[in-house]
């Protein structure tokens, strides 16, 4: 069977030890987490948590359920084969030396990024996008040096009907 | 009103009707205790903390109410971890209170302090750290609620000692509303008809029905629906009682030790009604000749069972109870008139595995231990909560000892944990003061948790203990006969206490039988006397639990006597 990527958006109780519950869920179950993101929502007793995660179909089914299981969880939705829009974000510190500094501003240009911080020896520039756009300018930047990266996982939500 | 946080939790217990809490004492629980012993709350003190989870456990089962336990932080919370694991995996109610250091230690490093509630994480329904005096009331209130509500576990809340005596104002909770937690007790009504369909066209069908029968009372609607679709019912070492042992229509426990009328006829049947079982590893063998045949109707309250180890034709995520009471409902008397002659040649069939291989033993010179569980089954009239710690002990007890009614075989199934039955036969006792109460266990398992033999002496609880005594650990010493040609590495105990003398020494009734003319002159002793009894049968040596399924063969392919 298939290992297919899915998103699965998560609304918990904000309380101390809740992703702990997923977390361990995932490490003592064995499945794995690619990407993880929380915070808060408008409610603030709520908090959104969307994770990443590989896996067979019913593997992925069986999570799902152990989530809704954990007493902390109130909702999942898995986004996959549904319309949804999704999101990272990146801060990259490139190193800019003078003969870069033209070619790294043209990527930021084509890439609609923004350099947040400019020193002697670099830039660090701010990207979201998808995981494509963001392999594509990790690609492009890496010959000219990364000196540094951090970076979000994925967050995501339904689109509404139009 | 003003109260202190301990005055509110015991207040809580009470407000629960919490009559009786296991537990031992310590430092951080001082404040709790001082309340608890002005109030009318029975404390069974037992010796060890894992005792005290066995034990509410135990008392658990054989009262369908919520076991309580108490005890201090640090070490008195980690040794609660293996009881509250087993009741974790047999879905028992029981809620663990745990003292934890003062709030503003908490993370420390100090005295007696550990991160109890990370510890439990994985292993408890739920669980909480009391951070205010404020929430306790309302948090035991939701502890019990989760404890005992859609598929049962434990629940443990940690309370630092500021917390117990923090002065605060007092608000009675109101009822528990949880956003997040909603179990579905009623089945949906479109597969029921679906499983009707099914009923109807089986012509080889067979129950399977496991410790969900139990826990959600359901053994009265189990029986109306095997007699009145005459299908025959397996069960796992979970459900044992949930379905009359004596009944025609009972084809024995299911899996590694199962009959081998009950394997063979999961191996060929059309259609399997399995209800509040987990699918366990040790019941369906080699995962894909299981029930190869069969249509797999899987009911239970727990949508994560479903699905998780075998696919099936219909699921249903319901409350047993409710769900069989429905589907029979469903089943019309006229469907079913001549389903007696209709069922005969796969009746017939069941009959001819039966005949080839039923569950047997001989009796020579040296006592046998099925025969002391057969011995003991026809003193106590099959009316005994028996207990079982694990190994050999456990599977000879659900074989030869023919469970008749729920909630009378009380054993650690899924987590197989040896030590737990003396301290769950003083839970037991404890909740039924006027049964018979008999630990059936090895002379390996006993010494796991003896020294609860003081705690049934100093509240004069009973309890009855068989030792098979077979100077091994004979489980793992079957299986390296078997599986290891006879390397019986470690599993030889060559070293035990004097169990009379033991026995003797903690003030209880010692008994011993070595010779089979002896075996029920022993029982009868100690089955009639008032006090505890531990009684040592010495085995052969080498006895084998037969029929076994070698791990990872499929169920039909039995190793036989």
């Amino acid at each position: 069977m298939k290992e297919d990527k899915h998103v699965l958006s998560i609304l918990v109780d904000n309380q101390p030890g809740v992703l702990s519950r997923i977390s361990g869920l995932f490490s003592g179950r064995g499945y794995n987490i690619e990407s993880l993101c929380v915070a808060e929502t408008t409610d603030p007793l709520v908090s959104r948590v969307t994770i990443v995660t590989k896996a067979e179909l019913p593997i992925i089914e069986q999570i799902e359920k152990q989530l809704n299981k954990l007493i902390n969880v109130i909702k999942v939705n898995d986004f996959t084969d549904k319309k949804y829009v999704a999101r990272e974000m990146a801060l990259i510190k490139v190193q800019a030396k003078q003969e870069d500094r033209a070619d790294i501003l043209r990527i930021v240009d084509i890439f609609r990024c923004k350099v947040i911080d400019v020193s002697q020896e670099h830039y660090t520039l701010e990207v979201t996008g998808n995981e494509e756009k963001m392999s594509a300018i990790l690609n492009l930047l890496k010959p000219i040096g990364i000196k540094e990266i951090a970076r979000t996982g994925v967050i995501a939500l339904f689109r509404e009907p139009k | 009103m003003k109260l202190t946080g301990a005055q509110i939790l015991i207040k809580s217990l009470k407000d629960e009707n919490v009559d009786t809490i296991f537990g031992y004492p310590g430092g951080a629980v001082i404040d709790i205790y001082d309340e608890l012993d002005k109030e009318d709350i029975k404390h069974i003190l037992v010796r060890h903390e894992q005792g005290a989870v066995h034990a509410a456990d135990g008392y658990s089962r054989a009262s369908n109410k919520v076991g309580v336990c108490l005890v201090t932080s640090g070490p008195g919370a980690t040794n609660t971890v293996t009881g509250i694991a087993s009741a974790y995996m047999d879905s028992i109610p029981i809620v663990v209170i745990t003292g934890q250091v003062p709030s503003n230690l908490i993370g420390n490093d100090a005295f007696q302090e550990v991160d109890i509630v990370g510890i439990t994480r994985p292993c408890t329904k739920h669980n909480y750290l009391i951070k205010h005096a404020e929430d306790l009331a309302k948090t035991i209130k939701e502890a019990f609620y989760i404890a005992s509500s859609g598929r049962p576990g434990p629940v443990l809340i940690d309370i630092p000692k500021d917390v117990s005596n923090a002065v605060v104002n007092y608000k009675a909770p109101e009822k528990v509303k949880m956003r997040s937690y909603n179990p579905t007790y009623s089945p949906n009504m479109k597969q029921l008809k679906r499983v009707v369909t099914l009923i109807k066209n089986a012509k080889k069908p067979v129950i399977f029905a496991g410790g969900g029968v139990i826990l959600s009372g359901a053994s009265k609607e189990l029986t109306e629906l095997a007699i009145k679709t005459q299908t025959p019912v397996t069960g796992s070492l979970m459900g044992l009682g949930g379905f009359p042992g004596t009944d025609p229509l009972w084809l024995g426990m299911l899996g590694m030790h199962g009959t081998y009328r009950a394997n063979m006829s999961i191996g060929e049947c059309d259609l399997l009604i399995a209800t509040g079982v987990r699918f366990d590893d040790r019941v369906t063998g080699k995962i894909d000749s299981f029930a190869p045949q069969a249509k797999i109707v899987h009911i239970d309250i727990d949508p994560t069972s479903i699905y998780k180890n075998v696919s099936v034709a219909v699921p249903v995520v319901g409350d047993c109870k409710i769900t069989l009471a429905a589907l029979n409902n469903l089943l019309e008397e006229k469907d079913f008139k001549d389903v007696k002659s209709k069922r005969q040649k796969w009746l017939d069939k069941i009959q001819e595995w039966q005949e080839t291989s039923p569950l047997a033993y001989t009796q020579k010179d040296i006592i046998k231990p099925q025969f002391v569980i057969e011995k003991l089954y026809e003193l106590t009239k099959g009316n005994a909560i028996i207990t079982t710690e694990v190994g050999q002990n456990q599977m000879w007890a659900a074989q030869y000892y023919h469970f008749n009614k729920p909630n009378h075989f009380i054993t650690s199934g899924g987590l197989g944990c040896m030590g737990f039955g003396l301290p769950a036969a003083i839970g037991a006792q404890t909740a039924c003061p006027d049964q018979t109460v008999v630990d059936i266990a090895g002379d390996g398992s006993i010494q796991m948790n003896i020294q609860e033999l003081a705690t049934a002496m100093q509240f004069c609880l009973p309890v009855k203990v068989v030792i098979l005594n077979n100077g091994y650990l004979g489980m793992v010493r079957q299986w390296q006969e078997l599986f290891y040609e006879k390397r019986y590495a470690c599993t030889n105990m060559e070293h035990a206490p004097d169990f009379v003398k033991l026995a003797e020494a903690y003030g209880a009734m010692g008994l011993r039988a070595t010779k089979p003319e002896e075996v029920e002159e022993v029982l009868l002793k100690g089955l009639s006397s008032k006090t505890t009894v531990v009684m040592d049968f010495v085995v052969e040596r080498e006895e084998s639990v037969y029929p076994m399924v070698p791990a990872g063969a499929p169920i039909t392919e039995m190793l036989l006597v």
